[in-house]
């Protein structure tokens, strides 16, 4: 049987653990915002990073087409399946196509869209600036006059800020498109029903609010896996962790911002 | 040329740099020897100014490093090349385009003379005709070749070494070693070299400063080191794993940690 004392000073490490966490966690997002902070001043001063952001932008944005075509399809026809079945219940097929575009167009295309690009490029950004860490490139551009805060941070962060909304937009019409295909083709809802309720319920906001969304997690992305790999353990090891810890931090963030942000818009 | 100054570097409570005043001459070959642990890769990260010293001060030709603003450090960087342990060739460029880099970078130069550059830069470390590899392609020792173009690149007056031999095959190491004497003897360049390798760096030094626990414990010609007779200097340079530098790096006392006692602190 454990005495009081002991009890107690169990709990005091608990609690102890626990404020040491809160402090660490604080102190890393203090760091990341510097880091970022000082990264995007670069934006306004010379040389210009343009074609540095630009390729990143080709990179990133390019190489998630697919992937994003892909869950833009399958998105948009299982949520015309659910939403016939469950709509169907109080015949109301009719409300398919509002209901599946607001659902795309205000919450699954930014949120999917986001965890998708941290997925396929998240990681890799996070990977790749962590072995620039490891095999002294950083140091490297450092010793030929070239900041990396500059050349490497700013145009991911940038990329990711833009690419985003542009590949919401294309996960967006794939998604209606394809429950279009389901709900209409499939399903048999009557087709100037389905486009006719798309059309009266879903206003310009939803558009924008869906693009507003994506480009805050862009950024969100952009700023926590470039901070990861520039801060990671310049070891194996070190890396490792980091890609993993930029993709867990950011597909939080990403779902706690999603909340935030949904609030303020509703 | 470069010049310290009470220079200390800590690392929370580990002192690596401890009071080092050093002196590279102009058209020297200056070789940072040391074992593992000395703190001679931290002595040439602050020279190259990749860190910043806890105390003290370095001069690179009379100015001070110490505080000095971004934009005057990436003038004087003009003036310096590196070539690191692991080469850090950017691994998504070419040869080509890795030594075409700093010139592309800092330079209006069109492509013919950068091409025309490159060329002779390559052909001086023996790797023309390499250009379209990418750097996963070679092995240590032509990467680290390729490494050597692109510090000499943009003719830096000083070029630093990071363990330039390490990890490399006898004729590799030869080869790298005569590159940097001819750097120093022929182009006039002043070469800073860090490494344990003690034949390769008694070989090419002007001037040898030897390390050891963060402090110069010897600082001389080649030939003053290997005619010394300091316990610790003849030591490092026979290999011998016991002596003045002790094999075990222990710092509590054998007999009481095996008897589980507190530590006491065994004396040096």
């Amino acid at each position: 049987m454990m005495n009081t004392v002991e009890k107690q000073s169990m709990m005091v490490q608990w609690l102890g653990g626990l404020g040491r966490w809160c402090l660490q966690s604080i102190e890393k997002i203090g760091d990341a915002s510097v880091l970022s902070a000082v990264s995007l001043a670069y934006f306004f001063k010379r040389p210009w990073q343009g074609k540095h952001i630009v390729l990143q932008m080709y990179a990133l944005g390019v190489g998630s087409l697919i992937i994003m075509a892909i869950t833009g399809a399958f998105t948009g026809m299982v949520l015309a399946l659910q939403g016939y079945y469950t709509l169907a219940k109080f015949g109301s097929e009719s409300l398919l196509g509002s209901g599946v575009a607001l659902s795309i167009l205000r919450e699954l295309g930014p949120v999917l869209g986001a965890l998708m690009l941290i997925g396929r490029a998240g990681s890799s950004i996070t990977a790749e600036i962590g072995i620039m860490r490891v095999t002294e490139q950083l140091d490297a551009l450092q010793m030929m006059a070239i900041n990396p805060h500059a050349r490497v941070i700013l145009p991911r962060i940038i990329a990711t800020t833009l690419a985003l909304p542009l590949l919401v937009s294309i996960f967006d019409v794939i998604g209606l498109a394809a429950s279009y295909v389901v709900g209409v083709e499939l399903l048999g809802v009557n087709s100037g029903a389905f486009l006719g309720e798309m059309v009266a319920k879903v206003i310009p906001m939803d558009l924008y609010a869906g693009w507003l969304k994506a480009l805050c997690f862009g950024f969100l992305v952009g700023v926590i896996c470039t901070y990861m790999g520039y801060r990671a353990e310049p070891t194996t090891e070190g890396v490792a962790h980091a890609t993993t810890q930029a993709v867990v931090v950011s597909s939080v963030s990403i779902l706690i911002l999603d909340y935030v942000l949904t609030s303020f818009f509703l | 040329m470069i010049r310290t100054q009470h220079l200390s570097r800590k690392f929370g409570t580990m002192t690596a740099l401890d009071d080092v005043n050093i002196h590279v001459k102009p058209h020297e070959a200056t070789v940072i020897m040391g074992g593992s642990g000395s703190g001679k890769t931290t002595l040439l990260r602050l020279l190259a100014s990749l860190e910043c010293p806890t105390s003290g001060n370095i001069y690179f030709s009379d100015e001070s490093l110490v505080g000095i603003t971004q934009k005057r450090l990436y003038e004087l960087r003009a003036k310096m090349g590196m070539v690191f342990q692991y080469s850090a060739l950017l691994n998504s460029l070419s040869v080509f385009e890795n030594v075409a880099f700093p010139l592309r970078e800092h330079t209006d130069l069109d492509d013919f003379i950068i091409q025309t550059m490159v060329t002779m830069k390559l052909e001086q470390v023996g790797l023309r005709g390499f250009e379209h590899m990418m750097p996963s392609q070679l092995s240590g020792g032509m990467a680290k070749r390729v490494a050597f173009a692109r510090a000499i690149a943009m003719d830096p007056e000083v070029v630093f070494f990071d363990e330039p031999t390490s990890g490399l095959d006898p004729i590799s190491a030869g080869v790298i070693s005569n590159m940097i004497l001819d750097l120093t003897k022929k182009a006039k360049m002043t070469s800073i070299v860090v490494t344990h390798d003690v034949h390769a760096g008694l070989d090419i030094a002007d001037h040898v400063i030897l390390l050891w626990q963060g402090k110069v414990i010897m600082e001389g010609t080649s030939d003053m080191i290997r005619n010394s007779d300091d316990a610790r200097v003849l030591q490092f340079i026979e290999g011998r794993p016991d002596g003045p530098i002790p094999f075990s790096r222990s710092e509590t006392a054998f007999v009481d940690d095996l008897m589980h006692k507190p530590g006491t602190v065994r004396m040096a």
